[in-house]
């Protein structure tokens, strides 16, 4: 009698949140596959158009380069957050002075609103580095980079800044956990701080590493705020990123249907993209 | 690196290099935001000859300042109040009945929603959320509160397996119920994860620009960052009133960061231990 009162305690528990869960998430989903398959455009009727959807994206001139941008914007930004990110850990972690400041400093850009950052940086990109330039006389620098193929630089350098606290704040936790005793029985070997840091250091934090690189892949394939602060997806259509595509085209350009494909495609990739990685990291870690 | 006794001076240099490019952005939004066009015009980064508060009056009566800041805070306070109480609830049945396939399948359920990219979900949902009449404030509420139950459920688990069961059935054996439980043992155990999560959902339901985006069609509930968004044409080309409008829009979480900035670094770290 009271094990069935506690399975129903339990279950009272977890059923509603489950069925919010679904109604909420898994269900728009599904019905974004689902319309995937038609060509919806948000009103009126419709009907099943099959694979057509799919077919066309292979053609979409606009998407591809969508993708493209997003793929070469998120493994820059990727590998850029998390050598940052590692190297001021590191320095974090190491006998230095004032060492609660600095980790304020490092941390505070995670509280700031990503687009309000990014308009921020805008201003700094258009108007404070040209004049800059300008007067230093480096004609490289003198025109708004955001308005010329170096516009993705920016979207990197903005995301890298903001991005970089809450990575750095992973590592400098994977770093404390490493016994104090392992340094110390490598500088008795006198090996240098280099090879320390590749043959001791990397490997014990190697599941941070790896958590790092999904959780940066996962947010910067989905990169939204930082363009629409700093680009607006210009100059042309040059820095739109995939979201802004399924956001712009989806609500703006009656394309509900098509990019509803656009984004079960988006997804296929994503959950590659992180099997992938956790694949190539495990079996590499080391316990001590 | 190396655990020396003396400071580490190159670890010192990078820092300071660093902590400059943080500060630099941060120091140019407040020299930019208190002068008039003229002198913006003159120099961005020098200080201005007299302090220009009106930039932040005017940003003020714009953007609705107050009733924007409520705006957020009201849907930062109930995403958060909510989201500790309900997901700490789930949490605790699941981690507490992982041997029945029910608890397990829920939890990779949970789990595995973690890898679902938003733009799937985002073209349905929202005219979904219409429909219920729920394209407001509440639904974003409602909607921050589903959405954080991968990484939270996630999170709780992983810290509840630490906490001891002796003291729940101790609790069983004294006639006590399963809600009794957990509400007079369990929850206040884990209060560090509670504070954890708590941070967590409160920077993102802040924060947040695509979600608010999508669903807020009254400009009337619109949140700081989508009010900024919104105004753009508004400011045109008087960036000391936009910039003194961004300031006012972060100032609140920095206020919030420098008053208890120890307390959110050890928390957030703390779950990302876990």
């Amino acid at each position: 009698m009271k094990s069935l009162r506690n399975s129903f305690a339990f279950i009272l528990m977890t059923v509603p949140m489950a069925v919010l869960f679904f109604y909420f998430h898994t269900w728009p989903a599904l019905h974004g596959i689902f319309l995937s398959f038609t060509n919806w455009n948000g009103f009126g009727p419709y009907h099943f158009i099959g694979l057509q959807n799919y077919i066309d994206l292979l053609h979409d001139k606009q998407v591809r380069h969508a993708y493209v941008f997003t793929f070469e914007f998120a493994i820059v930004t990727t590998i850029l957050v998390n050598i940052v990110s590692l190297s001021v850990a590191l320095a974090l972690n190491s006998k230095i002075k004032l060492s609660r400041t600095f980790r304020a400093v490092f941390f505070l850009p995670y509280v700031l609103s990503t687009l309000i950052v990014s308009f921020i940086f805008n201003f700094l990109f258009s108007n404070l580095i040209p004049s800059i330039a300008q007067a230093l006389h480096l004609p490289f620098l003198a025109q708004n980079i955001l308005g010329t193929q170096w516009a993705w630089v920016g979207i990197v350098i903005v995301s890298v800044w903001q991005g970089a606290s809450f990575n750095t704040l992973l590592y400098l936790a994977g770093l404390q956990t490493i016994p104090e005793d392992v340094y110390e029985a490598s500088n008795i070997d006198g090996a240098s701080a280099w090879v320390t840091f590749w043959q001791i250091t990397f490997p014990l934090i190697l599941p941070f590493f790896t958590i790092n690189m999904v959780l940066a892949a996962k947010s910067y394939l989905q990169v939204f705020d930082q363009v629409v602060g700093m680009t607006n997806g210009g100059p042309g259509t040059a820095t739109q990123s995939n979201t802004f595509v399924i956001y712009t085209n989806g609500f703006g350009g009656g394309e509900l249907a098509y990019q509803s494909a656009n984004a079960v495609v988006f997804l296929v990739i994503l959950v590659c993209v992180a099997l992938i990685q956790v694949r190539l990291t495990r079996g590499r870690e080391v316990q001590f | 690196m190396l655990r020396r006794t003396k400071t580490n001076w190159i670890a010192m240099a990078f820092l300071i290099v660093g902590s400059l490019c943080i500060l630099f952005p941060i120091y140019m939004a407040i020299m930019v935001s208190v002068k008039n066009p003229e002198e913006l015009a003159q120099s961005v980064l020098g200080f201005p000859a007299q302090i220009h508060w009106g930039n932040f009056q005017q940003a003020m009566a714009v953007t609705h300042y107050f009733h924007t800041f409520l705006n957020s805070l009201f849907i930062t306070c109930f995403a958060v109040i909510l989201t500790v109480l309900t997901h700490s609830m789930v949490a605790y049945a699941i981690a507490r009945n992982m041997h029945k396939r029910f608890y397990r399948y829920l939890y990779n359920y949970f789990f595995a929603a973690m890898f679902v990219p938003f733009p799937i979900l985002m073209l349905p949902l929202v005219r979904q959320m219409s429909h219920l009449g729920l394209a407001d404030r509440v639904g974003l509420i409602i909607l921050y509160i589903v959405y954080g139950i991968s990484q939270n459920v996630f999170l709780y688990v992983g810290y509840l397996k630490s906490i001891p069961m002796e003291l729940e059935e101790a609790a069983l054996v004294d006639g006590a119920n399963r809600w009794r439980i957990f509400w007079r043992v369990v929850f206040p155990l884990m209060a560090p994860m509670n504070a954890t999560v708590a941070i967590l959902t409160g920077l993102w339901a802040w924060n947040d620009f695509l979600l608010p985006l999508v669903m807020l069609s009254n400009p009337n509930q619109y949140t700081l960052p989508l009010v900024q968004y919104a105004f753009q044409s508004q400011y045109s080309t008087n960036y000391s009133l936009a910039f003194a409008s961004y300031l006012l829009a972060l100032l609140p979480m920095v206020i919030l960061y420098i008053f208890f900035q120890k307390w959110i670094v050890n928390n957030v770290t703390k779950g990302a231990i876990k």
